[in-house]
Order: structure tokens, then C-alpha cells, then sequence
């Protein structure tokens, strides 16, 4: 009578408990090194900045009130703190240009990809990989010598008599966008591609026998079909784009800096953990609403197709 | 222009493509070229040499660099694959149990955090540690990498467990095999390439950072990343372009036996 059910139902608790202790190293490394620490900066962006760095053990909003605003240093009043602002505001554009930029780009290449033959469609996605997995700092240390003022671009402007003074790029926000777009683009043709090899042809044939044109299949049928993909592209992008730190610091030069160089800036020079702190803690809400919208978007009204 | 007239065809799309293979692959087939130059200009072209590699190998911070950065990348690698081994066979093969998702989560959360973040949370945090326990080694930048790395090597392992029915385990358990004989004898072997490729990923991103490590290192710790961040900051001579040369050699190399390990996952 000690029956079957209960000995099936004491297996599987056994096999949960294993199943615990055989993911508990990941976990546990994973919480000690990336996730736990996470919340001490929290703390931090909460305490008061000690006189050679780290932090004094007493409670002050005072970081927090400086990520936005400005204490005058003579009458204490409070403005706008227009130099911060003005940081998380060009992250935030230049993270949405690259983010339209890759997708402006990335959709037609992927799209080149999964309408070739079987056969070499692979290489195809190998010549889109390969960029992905060589570092982030090599690719940026190649774009800045493409773009510099002796660089291959402006040499050949300057020979073929289209301009008479090299550009200058480098070091403006637009060396910053064209490095991330270019750093970044596998990410957005990846996920895009993805979809697109799901994507049932018989439905464009049937928009073209329905007399629809070319763009209209794309806008009405194509577009529609592969939003997933476009979506997911679009935040693998936009996460790493917004708190870039290499591509501006070697292509931004020290004045045209972002969110990470301001961080970084913090625990350097500036000797104030706790901004530094809170100026972290403001990204991760950035990225945290990011994902949110993304989430909504991915399991929105569209999960009809198919 | 057969092409023309088929469905698939969209105006326009393959010039776009095209231009962005080449804007891919222009940059570093410039780097590439200019790492051979003779003379210390990176935009003049003064003849072919291997006078900066010779620069670069004679260079004792750069072997010193490279060295700490395979090491980091050695050890790294393979703890994030063991642990991640571990973590893929409690997750998969199995129906939904308490904490699966929960589970799932946490592996890929670091994919999830801004590498600024993540650096800002451990410089904080290993300070502290250092301050404690006096250590300042390469613990932290292993440890560090190791959490990172966990679910790069997590997920061509986990997909291909997925792709491995319990059928022989079955078998094997019906003739009286213990566990540790199943898997050692049936689970490893077929999980064998999933575990390399894994392996091989890890490697390569631990090798990769600059971030995450610039915040961590402590003083004389850099790695090669973090070494020619700091170069490239200073001025740019032809033996960056040398170093990243062979660096790329290195990634691309791995990542070539990479996908021909998982392309042959039948």
C-alpha cells in the first residue's frame, strides 16, 4: 500500500532537489559576481562621497539630487544641472540614431541573406558573425583610422578634388554614431534575419497576385511579419548602445562623452562614488524601461500571424 | 535579370546589402594592411614589413598583457563552461518544475545589465573585498569574467541538450548502469561538441572585454584590451594595428572551429 503515487511523487521531489544543487554553482557565481553587487551600488548611490574616493558611511539623497541638479556654490540654490543633462541626453540620441541607422541598414542585409539559396546562406551569416565576435575595441581602433583627419576617407575626398580640407569627423558626436553603427550591426541583422527565415513566401506571392506593389508587400506583408525580429534587434542594439563606454572614449575624444565616460569619470577624477553610483543606478532604469516596452511590444495584439 | 521578376525581389535591397558587407569588412582590411607598413605612419604608405610585429613582440608589456589575458581567458573559460555544463542539465530534459524560470533568468541576467553597470557594481565590491582581505590578485578579474561568460557558454550547451532525447540514458539505465556510467559513457560524449563550442565562446568573450576589466584590474593588472585602450587613448603608431592584426587572427581563427563544430550538430 505505500503506493505507487507516493513513491513517483518522492522521485520527482529528489529530482527537483538534484536539479538545485547541480545549477547552484552558475547561480551562486552569477549572484556573487554580477547580480548581488548590483544592489550594493544602490546603497552607495545613497551614501556620502569620501574625500579621496569610496564613500562615507552617512545617509544623503545628495548624489541623487546632483544626477539632475546643480547646487549654486555660493547662495546653495538648485538649477538644472544643464552639463548632466546634456550627457544622457546625447546617449540617449545617439543610442536611438544608431538604433534607426542598424535597422535602416541591417533589414535589407538581412533580408539579402535569407533570400539567397540554402547553400550560401551560411557564408553569408559566417561574413555577419565573424565582425560580431572580433573585439568591440579593434573595430572601433579600425573605424577611427578610416575617419581620421589623414584617413582613407578624407585622403580620397581630397584627391578626387571633392573637397580641399579634410572633415573633420573624429572626435564629434557623429564619430561616436557612425562607430556604434558599425560595432552594433550584427546585433540588428541577427534577430532580423531570424525572423525573415520563418518568413512564408506564399503570402507576398499572394499579395502580388492581389495587385499589390513591391513597397506595399514590404510595408503590409514583409514588415508586419518580421516585427519581432525588428523589435528584438532594435533593444540588442539600443541596451549596449546607451551605455556605451569604449566607442566614445576612443572615438568621442574627452569632450563629446556619454553616460559611461561620465560613470567612469566619477570614480576617477571626480571622486564622487555616489553620483557615480546613482548615475549607474539611472541607466540600469533606462534599460530596465527599454526591456519593459519590449516585452509588451514582443507579446502584444501582433502574435496573431502565423 | 531573371532576379527582377522574382518574389523575392525588393529595389534596392542588394545594393544596401552590398555596401554593408563592405562597410563591415573596409575598416579592418585597412587596419590589417597598415599593421605591414614600414614607416610609423598609419595612412601613408611606405612599403611592407614585419617591423611592427617584431615592435609588438619585443614589447615585454604587450606579452605581458597577452599573457594575463590568456590566462584569465583559460581559467575563465573553463570554470563558466563546468558550472554551465551543470546548469544546462538541470534545466533542460525535464517538465516545468518550481524555480525553471526563475532559473533561466538568472543565467542570462548578465546579458541583461550594461557592462558599465555590471564594472561600476564590482569595482565597488571588490574594493571593499580588497580592503578586507587584503588579496589583490587575478581572483577578482576571473571571477568576474567567469559570471559573464556563464551564459554565453550556457547556450549552445543547453540547445544542444535539447536537441538529445532520454532514450539512450534509458537504455543504458536498464542494463544496471549506474548514473555516473550514463554519463559518463553516453550524456558527455554526445554533449561533447555543445560543451566545446561553449567553451570556445567563453574564451573569446572573456578575451574580448574591455569594460568589465578596466574597472576591476588593479594596478600592473592590465589585459591586452585594456593595454591598448590605454595606448590608443596616448596616440596611435602602426604596432596597435600589428597587435589587433594578431589578435584577430586568434578570434577569427577560433570562431571559424567554432562554427564548424556546431554546423556539424547531426
Amino acid at each position: 500500500m505505500a503506493n505507487a503515487a507516493e513513491i513517483a511523487r518522492k522521485a520527482e521531489r529528489e529530482d527537483v532537489r538534484s536539479r538545485w544543487l547541480l545549477s547552484a554553482p552558475a547561480l551562486i557565481i552569477i549572484f556573487l559576481a554580477a547580480i548581488g553587487p548590483l544592489a550594493i551600488v544602490l546603497v552607495y548611490s545613497f551614501l556620502s562621497p569620501g574625500p579621496y574616493g569610496d564613500v562615507v558611511w552617512k545617509f544623503s539623497p545628495e548624489a541623487w539630487i546632483s544626477v539632475f541638479l546643480e547646487r549654486d556654490i555660493f547662495d546653495e540654490t538648485l538649477s538644472l544641472a544643464d552639463a548632466n543633462l546634456a550627457i544622457f541626453w546625447r546617449s540617449a540620441k545617439l543610442a536611438l540614431l544608431t538604433t534607426i541607422a542598424t535597422m535602416v541598414v541591417g533589414f535589407p542585409t538581412a533580408y539579402f541573406i535569407a533570400t539567397r539559396s540554402e547553400r550560401t546562406r551560411d557564408i553569408w551569416l559566417f561574413l555577419i558573425t565573424i565582425p560580431f565576435w572580433t573585439n568591440l575595441l579593434i573595430r572601433t581602433f579600425a573605424v577611427l583610422q578610416i575617419i581620421r583627419n589623414e584617413g582613407i576617407i578624407n585622403t580620397a575626398l581630397m584627391k578626387l578634388g571633392i573637397i580641399d580640407r579634410p572633415i573633420q569627423i573624429l572626435f564629434t558626436d557623429t564619430a561616436i554614431m557612425l562607430g556604434m553603427v558599425y560595432v552594433y550591426l550584427p546585433l540588428m541583422v541577427l534577430p532580423i534575419y531570424a525572423s525573415l527565415e520563418k518568413l512564408d513566401f506564399r503570402l507576398v506571392e499572394a499579395g502580388y497576385d492581389l495587385y499589390a506593389s513591391r513597397f506595399q508587400v514590404l510595408r503590409r506583408i514583409i514588415i508586419p511579419l518580421v516585427r519581432p525580429g525588428i523589435i528584438a534587434g532594435s533593444i540588442l542594439v539600443f541596451i549596449p548602445a546607451i551605455g556605451s563606454y569604449v566607442t566614445p572614449s576612443v572615438l568621442g575624444g574627452g569632450k563629446n562623452m556619454m553616460i559611461a565616460n561620465l560613470i567612469e569619470l566619477q570614480f576617477g577624477q571626480g571622486r564622487n562614488w555616489p553620483l557615480g553610483a546613482s548615475l549607474s543606478i539611472s541607466v540600469m532604469v533606462i534599460v530596465m524601461i527599454a526591456l519593459l516596452l519590449y516585452v509588451r511590444n514582443a507579446t502584444g495584439p501582433d502574435t496573431r500571424n502565423g | 535579370m531573371a532576379e527582377r521578376f522574382s518574389i523575392r525581389y525588393q529595389p534596392g535591397f542588394t545594393t544596401i546589402a552590398a555596401i554593408c558587407f563592405v562597410m563591415l569588412y573596409m575598416p579592418i582590411a585597412v587596419l590589417v594592411v597598415y599593421a605591414f607598413n614600414a614607416t610609423d605612419s598609419t595612412s601613408a604608405w611606405g612599403g611592407f614589413s614585419l617591423h611592427w610585429f617584431e615592435t609588438g613582440w619585443n614589447n615585454a608589456q604587450v606579452i605581458d598583457a597577452s599573457i594575463r589575458s590568456l590566462k584569465i581567458g583559460a581559467t575563465a573559460a573553463v570554470l563558466a563552461t563546468s558550472v554551465a555544463t551543470m546548469a544546462a542539465l538541470a534545466t533542460t530534459r525535464t517538465p516545468p518544475y518550481p524555480g525553471l524560470t526563475f532559473k533561466y533568468a538568472f543565467i542570462n541576467q548578465p546579458l541583461m545589465v550594461p557592462e558599465i553597470v555590471t564594472g561600476v557594481a564590482l569595482l565597488i565590491f571588490f574594493s571593499r573585498i580588497k580592503i578586507w582581505s587584503g588579496y589583490t590578485g587575478l581572483g577578482y578579474l576571473i571571477a568576474a569574467h567567469t559570471a559573464f561568460c556563464i551564459p554565453f557558454a550556457y547556450l549552445p550547451i543547453r540547445a544542444r541538450l535539447e536537441s538529445m532525447d532520454l532514450t539512450l540514458e534509458r537504455a543504458a539505465a536498464d542494463l544496471y548502469a549506474t548514473p555516473w556510467h550514463v554519463f559518463r559513457r553516453i550524456t558527455l560524449p554526445l554533449l561533447w561538441p555543445g560543451i566545446l563550442a561553449g567553451l570556445m565562446l567563453a574564451f573569446v568573450i572573456s578575451l574580448d572585454d574591455v569594460v568589465i576589466t578596466e574597472f576591476v584590474k588593479s594596478g600592473g593588472q592590465d589585459t591586452l584590451p585594456t593595454y591598448m585602450l590605454g595606448q590608443i587613448r596616448r596616440g596611435v603608431t602602426p604596432e596597435i594595428n600589428a597587435i589587433s592584426t594578431a589578435f584577430l587572427l586568434l578570434s577569427v581563427g577560433i570562431v571559424t572551429l567554432f562554427f564548424f563544430i556546431s554546423r556539424k550538430r547531426d
